[in-house]
This record gives C-alpha cells, sequence and structure tokens, in this order.
C-alpha cells in the first residue's frame, strides 16, 4: 500500500515497513524512528542503519548475533540504541524487511 | 581419474551422492564422501521422539546403507578445507584432493554458545529435542513430568526446521491432554522474532492456533543467559522468563571445520549463491542443504530440491557451461498442529505461505495452510518415503523443484 512518511510517497507493507530500499532516505527514517519510540537517532544509529542496509544488499539475512559481532555495534549497545525488539525496530527505520521465519 | 569429493553424508549429501553417481562417467570421475557418523538419524523425527509417537529404532539407519556403489565412504572427522591446493585434509592426517567440492555437512546445536544453558540443568530440565540424545532424553523427562510450566524457547535464528518449535508446542498441549495433566500446565512460547507466525498471511490465518491451544508467547526474546539457580532465561533487554520444565532450541551453527577453513561466517555457514548454489569462496566448490548461508529455510525439503538443482549445475560445471540460477528458495513442510492434525506450506525466496491445492493444481489432494488429517498422514508417511525415495536421489513423482504457483491462491494485496 502506498502511504506518506515525512512528506515522501512510498510502498510499505500492512506493518508499515517499506517495500522498496530505493523509495528509502533519512528523513523517512527520522520519522520512523519517531514512531517507534527510538526518538532522535545518533550517529551511531546511523552507522547501524547503514551496516543492516549494506548487509541486506548482498542478500545476507540478518541476526542479531551477525550485528553484535560486526564491529559497527555490540548486542548490549544494540539493545540499547533500539529499544525493545532492536532488530524488528531497526530494520524497520533502514527501510528494509523485518525478520522473519518460514510462516 | 579426477575426483568428486561430498562433505557430509546427512540427507543433503547422500541425495548428491546418489544422483552424481549415476550421471558421472565411473572411468572419469572418483567420487568420495566424508562423515564421521555412522548412523543417518530421519531427522523430521526427533519432533515426535518425546512424545512416543516414533520409537527410537525407526528413525535410525546406518550411513553406509544409502551410499551407493561405486561412492567411497570415508568415516573421519574433517580438519579443514584447503581452497588454494584443492584438498580437503583429515584429522587422521589424510590428505584428499579434489576437482570439485561439494560441502553438505548441515548444522547442529551449539547450546555451548549461551551462556549457563549446558553446565547446570542440562538434560535435567532444560533439554532439547533436535538430536538424538536430546529428544530421549526428553522423553523420558515427559513421561514422568507431573507439570508446572513448560517453556518453548529459540535462541536464536537460523535455526534447522524453523517449524518445530511451534509443532512441538503443539504436540506438547496434545500429550498433556491425553496425560490427563494439561490443567496444570501452563505452555509459553519464546521467540526472538515478533511473533509465533512472522509472515502476513499466515498470522492472519494461523493465528487462533495458539489461543485455540492456549499457549502464552513472549516476542522478541534475544537470551543472553540461562540462570540455573533461579530456572530462568535472560534476554539482552532485560526481559525474564522462569520455566520448570525448558525446551530450548539452542543456537544453531554449522561444522566446525568450516570455521577452521577460513571462509565460514560468523555462525560457520558457507557463503553461497542463492541461486546457484556454488559458493563463494572458488568456482570448484559448491554447498548445499544446512551448511550453506543462504536465506532460505534450513530444511529436508529444501535440500532435496536444492540437490536436483545442484546436480544439474555440476555437470554445466564439469561442461564447461554457465550454471543455471535455478534455485528459488523453494520449502514444503508438514505442519503438525495436533490430534491427528497438520498443515502443508509451500514457499520460496519470495513467495509466502498461502492457501491452495498441493501437488495438483486444482485436485490436490493436500490442501495449503489447513489443518487436516490427511496432511498428517503425509508427514508420517514421508518417513517411508525419506529412506526409500528420497535417500536413493529417485523423483517424487508431480514434486518439482521449482515452487509453482498454479494451484496457489493469492490473498489480495490491498485488503
Amino acid at each position: 500500500m502506498e502511504k506518506t512518511i515525512n512528506g515522501n510517497p512510498v510502498s510499505v507493507n500492512e506493518e508499515g515497513y517499506l517495500t522498496d530500499l530505493k523509495q528509502w532516505n533519512k528523513d523517512i527514517a527520522l520519522e520512523i524512528a519517531q514512531e517507534e519510540g527510538v526518538g532522535t537517532l545518533s550517529p551511531k544509529h546511523w552507522e547501524v542503519i547503514d551496516y543492516l542496509q549494506n548487509q541486506y544488499r548482498q542478500n545476507i539475512p540478518l541476526t542479531i548475533r551477525k550485528i553484535g559481532s560486526s564491529g559497527v555495534t555490540d548486542i548490549k549497545e544494540f539493545y540499547a540504541l533500539f529499544p525493545g525488539g532492536p532488530l524488528k525496530k531497526a530494520s524497520k527505520i533502514a527501510g528494509i524487511p523485518k525478520p522473519v521465519s518460514c510462516i | 581419474m579426477k575426483n568428486l569429493l561430498i562433505l557430509g553424508a546427512g540427507s543433503a549429501g547422500t541425495m548428491m551422492a546418489n544422483h552424481l553417481r549415476r550421471k558421472l562417467d565411473k572411468r572419469e570421475w572418483k567420487m568420495t564422501i566424508v562423515d564421521e557418523a555412522t548412523i543417518h538419524y530421519y531427522q523430521p523425527g526427533f519432533l515426535f521422539l518425546p512424545f512416543g509417537i516414533y520409537d527410537e529404532h525407526e528413525i535410525q539407519k546406518s550411513i553406509s546403507d544409502f551410499i551407493p556403489s561405486g561412492v567411497e565412504l570415508i568415516q573421519e572427522s574433517i580438519n579443514k578445507v584447503d581452497p588454494e591446493t584443492n584438498t580437503v585434509l583429515l584429522e587422521n592426517g589424510t590428505e584428499l584432493p579434489y576437482d570439485i567440492l561439494i560441502i553438505a555437512s548441515g548444522c547442529k546445536p551449539a547450546p555451548e554458545e549461551t551462556e549457563g544453558m549446558k553446565n547446570g540443568l542440562w538434560y535435567k530440565d532444560v533439554f532439547d529435542f533436535y538430536t538424538f540424545e536430546g529428544a530421549r532424553a526428553l522423553h523420558d523427562k515427559l513421561a514422568e513430568w507431573e507439570g508446572g510450566k513448560l517453556v518453548v524457547h529459540i535462541s536464536e535464528m537460523p535455526i534447522k526446521c524453523p517449524v518445530a518449535p511451534l509443532e512441538f508446542a503443539f504436540l506438547a498441549d496434545d500429550f498433556l491432554k491425553h496425560k490427563g495433566i494439561r490443567d496444570k500446565v501452563e505452555i509459553v512460547y519464546v521467540t526472538p522474532l515478533g511473533g509465533a507466525f512472522t509472515k502476513p498471511f499466515a498470522s492472519k490465518k494461523l493465528g487462533y492456533l495458539l489461543e485455540e491451544k492456549d499457549i502464552h508467547i513472549v516476542t522478541d526474546f534475544y537470551i543472553e543467559k540461562l540462570d540455573n539457580e533461579n530456572k530462568k532465561i535472560v534476554d539482552y533487554g532485560g526481559q525474564e522468563v522462569d520455566f520448570d520444565l525448558l525446551v530450548t532450541v539452542p543456537v544453531n551453527k554449522g561444522a566446525e571445520f568450516i570455521g577452521r577453513s577460513g571462509f565460514g561466517d560468523e555462525l560457520n555457514y558457507v557463503p553461497t549463491d542463492r541461486n546457484t548454489l556454488q559458493t563463494k569462496v572458488k568456482d570448484n566448490i559448491f554447498a548445499i542443504g544446512d551448511a550453506t548461508s543462504l536465506p532460505a529455510s534450513k530444511a529436508g525439503s529444501v535440500a532435496h530440491f536444492e540437490s536436483e538443482i545442484l546436480t544439474d549445475n555440476i555437470i554445466r560445471y564439469i561442461n564447461g557451461q554457465e550454471l543455471e540460477p535455478g534455485f528459488d528458495g523453494h520449502a514444503n513442510c508438514f505442519v503438525e498442529t495436533g490430534n491427528h492434525k497438520a498443515l502443508l506450506i509451500d514457499f520460496n525466496y519470495d513467495q509466502e505461505p498461502v492457501e491452495g491445492s498441493f501437488p495438483i493444481p486444482g485436485i490436490g489432494p493436500m490442501k495449503l495452510m489447513e489443518e487436516s488429517m490427511l496432511n498428517h498422514m503425509g508427514k508420517l508417511g514421508f518417513k517411508w518415503i525419506y529412506w526409500n525415495v528420497l535417500m536413493k536421489g529417485r523423483a517424487i513423482p508431480f514434486i518439482h523443484p521449482q515452487m509453482q504457483m498454479a494451484g496457489k491462491k493469492i490473498p489480495d494485496k490491498e485488503s
């Protein structure tokens, strides 16, 4: 479905995740971060978002462990940056799909 | 003579050995398969063992029974692969040169990855069920258990057979009802993901199962440690879940030799092209099944579909032809829901599981995403197919390696 986020028309799924990373920009990330209760985004937030997007573009499945051992952040800090479901929230802000299982 | 070497004689390696021995000229290609284990377990049976639905004898056979003549089976552990010299080094010092290498070494639970998991209540009040030892120990525990709080827990994705924990919870509900103690048990399902069902259609269509079976759910729980003293699991965000009996799916990891070889990811999975199954390590190294880093399910059906595509691609590679990007992430799984019923799901990288008929479009006889006794019979009957058809590298009628859209009902995305 179509939606306007911070003045940008984008396609999202029913849970509000962007369906096309090419439509993503930083203004969109800022607004989703507010909606998700993450608040303002620090340079560390942007670093994590950039890492997630790069992994996604290479078709590499993301896990909290992978992020924790990426050198970008550690698991404790990842939780502090995106409290309450960090991978789910960080993915949404980064404009990439939510981590899923087969059903 | 050229050498084709397969590492791992589980489902994927065994299927590749059978497929390729028929295709490759015996005068030109020597084939070797290496696995330190001697028993081939029917892994889907581990789900049934704790509840006494299968006994331990019907889910194990000798690995050597399934390796065709013309393929040498070496039962030794693997030290490492050296892609530079096209050699595999075994623990006993033997060096095996190869022209083509297929990595089919699977994955396994690694409880030692989580603080406190393996030291303390392990196999007393804390169990895994993805290993023969764990499933058998859990069977004995459930037989004497008088009730309390049963926590079914997933440590981290990816895991092999991602639906099995949910199936375990459903079958536990059924088992405890029959035992007459369901009213004395609280079942809690704890997942690192955002829900028990994570795909849109499944969430809508199957959410009722948890309510109907009174299974409580804790989401977004990423375990930091197991507190043996207070019998609880603790996550990085500070959430805690206490338990009387914990059935956990530990972190899954690929084989250790992959880590030693220096080309695995942080969980020892082999970086692999998601469509051709050629690894990103070197052109003459291919990977299949649970050993790969692919964003596909780690499941026997996936290994089965991949085996047909990889067989073609190995022949293409030998003939100097371009590889076919044929693998679409296709998986097909029965999902036990208890009470002699099961669901059937069919999906790939792009298409989530939806309703429909399978395997023959519009006819079935199986229905997708609907509970039925026929699907349950299918799941039980599959054991025979596994031993007698799949592991011998034979095709199952009407089943294609690529997922078929025909027969599927695609829900209106806007609704």
